[in-house]
């Protein structure tokens, strides 16, 4: 008695789990909470969403109401338990829905087509009935061609006074479904895959600097917490990377130096990465940013492994971890090096590296350049002025004293992005390359090793989509008996989907038989 | 000649084949169809020339290849190439179903869409791209969701149609839905109507959503003008509701039953549901995988296509239910469009405005 009762519980909860109305409920519920989720900005300081539901609701009730989604888990929803709930309802009902429908698909799709009654036949949603002249032994090769013409292997029966050709195709289209729904559980499987075997930092690198790790973590630090994060920076630099030597450098063991890694998002990359250059190209005459790019350097147990530039939408990925061009920025105390490229009139050219104050002769002259000042972004106002009308390099400068023999000669600013403003006078060219060692490039960095599991189900959910969506399962058959010397032919014909489009493939088989039937007379 | 010379041309033609239609409508007679059609195809020819001569000056002027030129960088011309979708949507259905009956629902849209992007004067300007902006999977992700987009607006006014035929009483609830949805679509096209005409702005379309729309009625400084506005609305709802048994008498006269809005509106979302899954959401991730590192990040733009997502998927689910094919679901693929337009002017409007920081009113 008491088993029976399990029983019918346990096929209610499977019943409910394999039911599309749950699916729709999930739809729902999904759909619903995830509106709640825009509306209240996710991961935010709690000063940015009262004021967003003081907007809402007005300034007496937006505490409470604060309060009652936070403790709901609102704002980190997509995080929150109910949510990763709803997702693993969700998979489940995916999953024993598919359970209990496959082995029903598998069987119409390996059932092979029978052979079909005349009663049978006039039954079926597409059907036609034509006499033709001529035996259905003549018919029946016209027949075969057309079906062929049409795409449809077929199987033949002798009947009493004629014949019956049968054929079905695109049976395998029903898994489509399947498919699309066996894609979404990968998909999910990658994101999870990502979330417990991956992460996601970021690190901005100085010109010249190289660094071992990325910082995951997003909440900002206090003081003492910062000094502590430089510490054990400083010793997994010391130690070369060896984490078990970096703990006994601070004296605890490594599993205790690990948590604390983790808990400052401190992610051990295993290799270095160097910035070599970074440079921010402009639409030209403008300051609208054409491109970010990043010369960088991968370093492995010291050797240098991989040279390869890198701008927005084309990143760099190197044992797993990727790194994109995310940001940059510019430290104005740093001492950078000024490139400068002088060429004389027969062509030839030297480039060198200066710091500010320092000289340089012309090659084959006796003029001598000084570097004076540094603009990143010169330009001039309406009385013909230079001012720096910008923080960041959208248009370095560098202005340069030229003396020969002793004497002042001449002096001026050169543009990085203004070649006009190279040429001296007397035909050199003195070219100011780069401001080299000031700028850092901001990179993000992500290891996911999900990621191609989330495209494979990406690519199987398109593949169920087209079969689902634009293929369809077809059955024809195709009797042709014989009537007073004539051939009564009768077509029978069904598609699980798209019924319109295999009616319009029928017609044309009736018109070729037709023709055919025509010529041959 | 150039591009805009044919999208004025392309404009015209619409507006021209709208009172046609409306003429059709009224007498049936089929001469008066064929040229309304004629008008239709002549139209949308020379929108697809101007398409491509604006593609080719885009190409010759940036300079960045012919894939990175496509004309799709900003709203303006994504609607441009919605209402291009949207046409060739429609002219396929007319001759395979062989009705003109929603002739004169169709070219309205493309018709005000075309003069309104005229009159805000951005068919010469070509502003080059942003760094995140210059991929490919985002040209095909625009596009295709786009494409989607126009396969969901038909199956949003065909499914509000079958919602007219198949109701009568006014206090159920389907009719309270469609009344309701008709009235808010009626007035808010009305409303930017009225912005156009007030502000007369050239500015980027992003700029108009966030600092234009709306201003001159629903988000006017003035409170008097806000709340006339909030009266209007109501009354046009009202007028509607109260009236809707007319527009039911209309629909009744085209040759069209309610069978064949079901299922066009079931055909076209069958046919965007795919283009949109790969399209809008794979595509989009993709491109953000590529741009930031990250497929998916829950932002509210993403968020709102897995909505409207998850609300095809309700409805394609919805019609295996008993008892909900017919106007349960009819009810579900109009919801799905408001989504469709919520996820482009609504994120930008009203969520990024909540998001802003110190403009508590
Ligand atoms: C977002 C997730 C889902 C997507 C994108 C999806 C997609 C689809 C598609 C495209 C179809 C074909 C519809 C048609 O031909 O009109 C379908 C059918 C179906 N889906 Fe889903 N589905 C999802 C989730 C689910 C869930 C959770 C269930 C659980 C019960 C479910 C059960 C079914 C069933 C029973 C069918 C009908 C199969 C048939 O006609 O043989 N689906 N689904």
């Amino acid at each position: 008695m008491e088993k029976e009762r399990d029983k019918t519980i346990i096929d209610k909860i499977w019943k409910l789990l394999a039911s599309v109305k749950l699916a729709i409920v999930i739809f729902a519920l999904i759909s619903l909470t995830s509106i709640v989720g825009t509306v209240l900005e996710q991961q935010a300081e709690p000063a940015k969403n009262i004021q967003v539901l003081t907007k809402i609701f007005g300034k007496s009730l937006a505490p409470t109401i604060y309060s009652i989604f936070e403790k709901l888990g609102f704002m980190d929803m997509y995080h929150s338990w109910w949510f990763i709930m709803l997702l693993i309802l969700f998979s489940l009902n995916i999953v024993i829905c598919s359970l209990e429908r496959l082995p029903r698909i598998w069987k119409i799709i390996r059932e092979p087509i029978r052979p079909v009654t005349e009663e049978q036949i006039k039954k079926f949603s597409i059907n036609r009935d034509i006499v033709l002249k001529g035996k259905p032994d003549k018919i029946k090769n016209v027949v075969t061609e057309a079906i062929k013409n049409i795409g449809f292997n077929h199987a033949e029966l002798k009947e009493d006074k004629g014949y019956q050709i049968y054929s079905q195709k695109g049976n395998y289209t029903r898994l489509g479904v399947f498919i699309t729904h066996v894609s979404i559980l990968i998909i999910l499987l990658g994101a999870v895959i990502g979330v417990f075997f991956g992460f996601k930092g970021f690190v901005n690198i100085p010109e010249g600097k190289s660094y071992s790790v990325a910082f995951s973590r997003t909440e900002p630090l206090n003081q003492a917490e910062e000094d502590e994060r430089d510490k054990i920076l400083h010793a997994i630099g010391a130690s070369s990377d060896n984490i078990l030597n970096a703990a006994m450098q601070l004296g605890m063991n490594e599993k205790s130096l690990r948590a604390k890694m983790r808990r400052y998002g401190i992610q051990p990359l295993g290799f270095s990465i160097r910035n070599d250059d970074f440079n921010v190209d402009f639409y030209s005459g403008s300051d609208m940013p054409k491109e970010y790019r990043s010369w960088l350097t991968i370093i492995d147990k010291g050797k240098e492994v991989m040279k390869k530039s890198i701008e927005v939408n084309a990143p760099l990925t190197y044992r797993g971890i990727t790194f994109y061009q995310a940001s940059y920025g510019m430290n104005p105390n740093a001492h950078g090096e000024f490139i400068i490229k002088v060429t004389s009139q027969s062509g030839a050219s030297e480039t060198k590296q200066m710091h500010l104050g320092d000289k340089f002769i012309i090659p084959g002259t006796n003029i001598e350049g000084t570097i004076k000042d540094f603009s990143p972004a010169l330009s001039r106002d309406q009385e013909g002025r230079f001012f720096t009308y910008a923080e960041m390099m959208n248009n370095p400068a560098v202005l340069i004293d030229f003396r020969e023999g002793g004497k002042d000669k001449y002096s001026g600013w050169i543009l990085k992005r203004y070649p006009a403003t190279w040429r001296l006078p007397e035909g050199y060219i003195v070219e100011f390359m780069d401001l080299w060692g000031v700028q850092y490039t901001g990179l993000q960095v992500r290891k996911d090793p999900g990621v191609w599991v989330v495209y494979l189900g990406c690519i199987t959910i398109a593949v169920g989509l087209y079969m689902a969506f634009f293929m369809s399962h077809r059955k024809l058959w195709v009797r042709m008996i014989e009537e007073k010397n004539n051939t009564r032919v009768l077509i029978g014909a069904t598609s699980n989907k798209n019924r319109a489009a295999f009616e319009r493939k029928i017609n044309k088989m009736i018109v070729l038989i037709s023709k055919r039937q025509e010529g041959e007379k | 000649m150039d591009s805009s010379f044919f999208f004025g041309l392309s404009t015209m033609a619409y507006i021209l084949a709208m009172m046609i239609y409306i003429t059709y409508l009224a007498f049936r007679k089929t001469q008066i169809g064929i040229t309304a059609t004629t008008i239709t195809i002549a139209g949308f020819v020379s929108q697809t020339l101007a398409l491509l001569m604006r593609w080719k000056e885009f190409n010759e002027i940036s300079g960045m290849g012919i894939l990175r030129s496509a004309p799709l960088t900003n709203l303006f011309e994504s609607l441009i190439f919605f209402v291009w979708c949207l046409i060739l949507g429609y002219l396929i259905i007319e001759f395979k179903y062989k009705t003109r009956s929603f002739g004169a629902f169709v070219t309205p849209i493309a018709g005000l869409a075309l003069a309104f992007i005229d009159l805000s004067g951005m068919s010469k300007e070509i502003h080059p791209l942003l760094p995140a902006l210059q991929s490919n999977w985002l040209l095909a992700h625009v596009m295709m969701s786009f494409i989607a987009y126009a396969t969901f607006a038909l199956s949003f006014s065909t499914g509000l149609m079958y919602l007219i035929m198949k109701t009568d009483k006014r206090n159920e609830t389907a009719y309270i839905f469609w009344s309701f949805t008709l009235g808010v679509f009626v007035t808010l096209m009305l409303a930017m109507g009225i912005d156009f005409l007030t502000f007369k702005v050239v500015v980027k379309p992003e700029e108009f959503i966030k600092s234009y729309m709306f201003r001159a009625s629903f988000l006017n400084p003035s409170h008097s003008i806000k709340i006339l506005s909030y009266v209007f609305i109501t009354v046009i709802i009202f007028i509607i509701w109260r009236y809707g048994s007319i527009l039911k008498k209309v629909l009744e006269k085209f040759a069209i039953t309610a069978d064949t809005l079901d299922e066009i509106a079931y055909k076209s979302i069958a046919i965007g549901f795919p283009i949109f899954t790969v399209g809008g959401l794979i595509f989009g991730a993709l491109w953000a995988d590529q741009a930031w590192g990250v497929y998916w990040s829950w932002d509210p733009k993403e968020t709102w296509s897995l909505i409207t997502w998850f609300i095809y998927a309700f409805y394609l689910h919805g019609r295996m239910i008993r008892g909900w094919r017919g106007k349960k679901v009819a009810i579900v693929a109009v919801t799905g469009f408001t989504a469709v337009i919520f996820t482009y002017l609504g994120v930008n409007l009203l969520l990024s405005g909540l998001h802003a920081y110190g403009e508590i009113e």
